[in-house]
């Protein structure tokens, strides 16, 4: 009786510290979940879902506070794929969707005031005070976030052309037949 | 007689080949307008180096390789350049691409042309030559050859594989290369060899060539002792076989597995007519500026000629003489090639051969049927895959699950779509699928850099916060000891005790800031009243009036923070 007492202790001793022992070594830090919804998210930074960055939507998406059709550079696609990880309804994307922009400095008009350069998030425009800046394209996300602060409205966002680099094979169209 | 290997799969489409042959090789009119293409091989895209208005020669270099993978590209006759701009593509687009546009003066005259001994030179200048000169893969992959001509350092070069097999149905231009230039064919074989120093040299030439193998043979003998390593093996006709890794296995019976390059495996491969534009390039200082053309299909008078880079595609064909019913051309072979949407577009190094297109020829499809999962396509795949799986995928849009399947090591020979009996367009979901997951990579890797940078930024803005503030702090540190140590002195200094600073320390300290605040004060008031005003000697009295109301207002204000704590000041 006291020994079959003691085995079951000492198992149960044993196990515990077992677990303890795991739950330290193995601790996950940071959420997981988090993580993988920002590897969804376009990283544009632009705010348009209403928080400052990718980052502060996806945990807000993990908490469930945000819906996931709030960000329009993911578009209908981003929407599917936050859908299909999350294992929720798709919903349609609570704005227009675009295609890919860059936004592209008048060089004529450009006062150089530096305060599209503070607005960059991703740091993708180069230039000095009094000095003509320049948007680096293969940078710029199109988030739209200089446009704003500019006081002589020199930046316009280009829609991205189609040329022979990223042109793309288009999806072969079955004909549909009338039925003899 | 050297032991030959199979590649699984595969088929036997109608060869086509025999309209073209009869004819020799022709040289092609002048055009009356050449649109050479900056980027014409794999890599880097050449920066043009001539502008608008400049006269250039006939193998004078227009664009500047950019990167040591690009290769650089030469006005293909003498005469003016008069656009360099966007100008329609060689490409299943039919988008428009960077192009310089030279209007023949009509008197080809070349450029001073310099042949070198190139056995004389290093390894790495025969290399640098060749990238100048614009020599690219000529099968139809165009890679700058020169980047192919380093052999593995941990890997002994075994064979080199010069491909003469063209097993694609219709293109003779390299049939035609190898009966009429076997002798430069082999000497620009030659110089790769000496290049990479392979065991073996091995010249793969289908068997429905028998007068290319004989020229060839003929050339090597003829060569004599130099050339004692070089073989040519005749391989059975079965499309793809001119395939560089499928011709590799029936040589060598190595097999490229995906993740290797054939150096990798001490196996180097290269087509007949980069090897003989290697050797123009180096023996006779001609830059690849033309190349052989095979136009057939509905014409008149099908045939092989040799044509100027920049040529435009329709004014070519029409020395083919189209029949009337011709209704678009295609660029390459039936199995790989494509319809060009805009037949202005210009021969670029990768046009092997126009095939003039009508409707009796190639009758239009009927419409594509379900898959019955008969697996043919699975049977005709040279590389072993599962086209139908991939079909599949493709079409649901799940591209993880065609890369799965292996969707990269499809060679787009077009077997699959061959064979299959519910004419499904496989290959035409597989470049969909492919296109599909480049544009991906190249978004996800936009996304993965902004996000980088994203976070940088954010830690370079609390870095700068952070050393702003510890500046700051760091300086009112130093500003109160200084004003301590001052007090301290001050304090000290009739005594002449060396005092630790006391618990009174603080109130000491206290002390010596507020008394060289009076100091401060007392000296910007001796200034101000040392300050004699200027200019003040025949004023209007308007201004006089306004001057003594300026100094009455600051006597009030220096009344008023005098007799408070003079936050204001602060």
């Amino acid at each position: 009786m006291i020994s079959a007492l003691a085995i079951m202790a000492l198992g149960a001793i044993i196990l515990g510290a077992a677990l303890g022992f795991a739950s330290i070594k193995f601790k996950v830090h940071g959420n997981p979940l988090v993580e993988k919804i920002e590897g969804l998210l376009p990283q544009t930074q632009c705010g348009q879902c209403g928080f400052p960055g990718c980052h502060p939507y996806a945990e807000a998406i993990a908490k469930g506070e945000a819906d996931i059709n709030l960000c329009p550079p993911g578009g209908e696609e981003g929407v599917r794929k936050l859908a299909d990880l999350l294992g929720r309804e798709v919903k349609a994307l609570n704005a227009e969707e675009k295609p890919k922009q860059v936004a592209v400095i008048d060089e004529n008009t450009c006062i150089g005031c530096t305060l599209c350069i503070q607005a960059c998030p991703v740091d993708a425009i180069v230039g000095a005070a009094k000095q003509l800046h320049i948007i680096i394209a293969q940078q710029c996300t199109g988030c739209e976030l200089c446009l704003p602060p500019c006081p002589v409205e020199c930046i316009a966002m280009v829609t991205i052309p189609e040329t022979v680099d990223n042109w793309k094979w288009k999806y072969p169209v079955t004909e549909i037949r009338k039925a003899a | 007689m050297l032991q030959l290997f199979k590649f699984k799969g595969g088929v036997k489409p109608a060869t086509n080949k025999v309209q073209s042959v009869t004819l020799p090789i022709a040289t092609a009119p002048l055009p009356s307008r050449l649109a050479v293409p900056l980027h014409q091989s794999i890599g880097g895209t050449p920066r043009p180096i001539v502008e608008v208005g400049d006269k250039v020669l006939k193998g004078q270099k227009i664009g500047e390789a950019d990167g040591w993978i690009s290769a650089a590209v030469h006005a293909p006759t003498s005469g003016t350049v008069i656009e360099v701009g966007l100008y329609p593509a060689a490409h299943p687009s039919g988008l428009t691409a960077a192009t310089v546009v030279i209007e023949p003066d009509g008197e080809d005259r070349w450029i001073d042309r310099q042949p070198v001994d190139y056995a004389s030179l290093e390894p790495e200048a025969v290399r640098e030559l060749l990238r100048e000169a614009g020599v690219v893969g000529l099968g139809g992959a165009v890679f700058p050859t020169h980047g192919k001509l380093t052999a593995s350092k941990t890997v002994p070069m075994e064979e080199m594989v010069i491909n003469g097999a063209e097993c694609e149905p219709y293109i003779t231009c390299d049939d035609l290369l190898m009966r009429e230039r076997a002798e430069e064919v082999v000497r620009g074989a030659g110089v790769f060899r000496d290049l990479l120093r392979p065991k073996k040299v091995l010249i793969g030439i289908e068997d429905n060539k028998p007068e290319a193998a004989a020229a060839m043979t003929a050339a090597i003998k003829a060569l004599g002792e130099a050339f004692k390593e070089f073989e040519v093996v005749v391989v059975p006709t079965r499309y793809p076989a001119g395939g560089a890794k499928q011709l590799i296995r029936v040589l060598t019976g190595k097999e490229v597995p995906a993740s290797k390059r054939s150096t990798d495996l001490g196996v180097q491969c290269f087509n007949v007519a980069t090897a003989y534009t290697a050797w123009r390039a180096l023996a006779h200082g001609e830059p690849v500026i033309s190349r052989l053309v095979t136009i057939t299909g509905n014409v008149g008078e099908p045939r092989n000629w040799e044509v100027l880079i920049g040529t435009p595609m329709d004014e070519l064909l029409r020395i083919g003489q189209p029949k009337p019913d011709t209704d678009g051309i295609i660029m390459g072979g039936p199995m790989m090639g494509f319809l060009v949407p805009d037949t202005k577009a210009p021969v670029v190094k990768a046009t092997n051969c126009l095939i003039a297109h009508s409707p009796t020829l190639f009758p239009p499809k009927p419409p594509e049927m379900p898959c019955i999962r008969c697996g043919e396509c699975a049977r005709a795949c040279p590389h072993e895959l599962q086209p139908f799986e991939m079909y599949w995928f493709s079409r649901a849009k799940n591209f993880g699950k065609t890369q799965e399947y292996a969707i990269f090591d499809c060679i787009e020979c077009g077997c699959c779509s061959f064979v299959c009996p519910s004419r499904i367009p496989l290959v035409q979901y597989f470049r969909f699928a492919k296109s599909e997951i480049w544009a991906r990579e190249r978004e996800s890797q936009a996304a993965e850099g902004a996000k980088n940078r994203f976070e940088f930024k954010q830690l370079r803005e609390e870095r700068e916060k952070a050393e702003k503030a510890e500046k700051l702090a760091k300086a009112a540190a130093a500003q109160a000891a200084k004003k301590a140590a001052e007090a301290l002195a001050a304090a000290n200094a009739p005594e002449t005790t060396v005092a630790e600073p006391a618990p009174d320390a603080p109130s000491a300290a206290d002390a010596a800031k507020r008394a060289t605040i009076e100091a401060a004060m007392e000296r910007a008031k001796a200034q101000r009243a040392a300050a004699q005003p200027k200019n003040v000697d025949h004023l209007p009295p308007a201004v006089e009036q306004e001057i003594a109301e300026i100094d009455a207002r600051q006597n009030q204000a220096v009344m008023a923070n005098a007799a408070p704590d003079g936050e204001k000041n602060s």
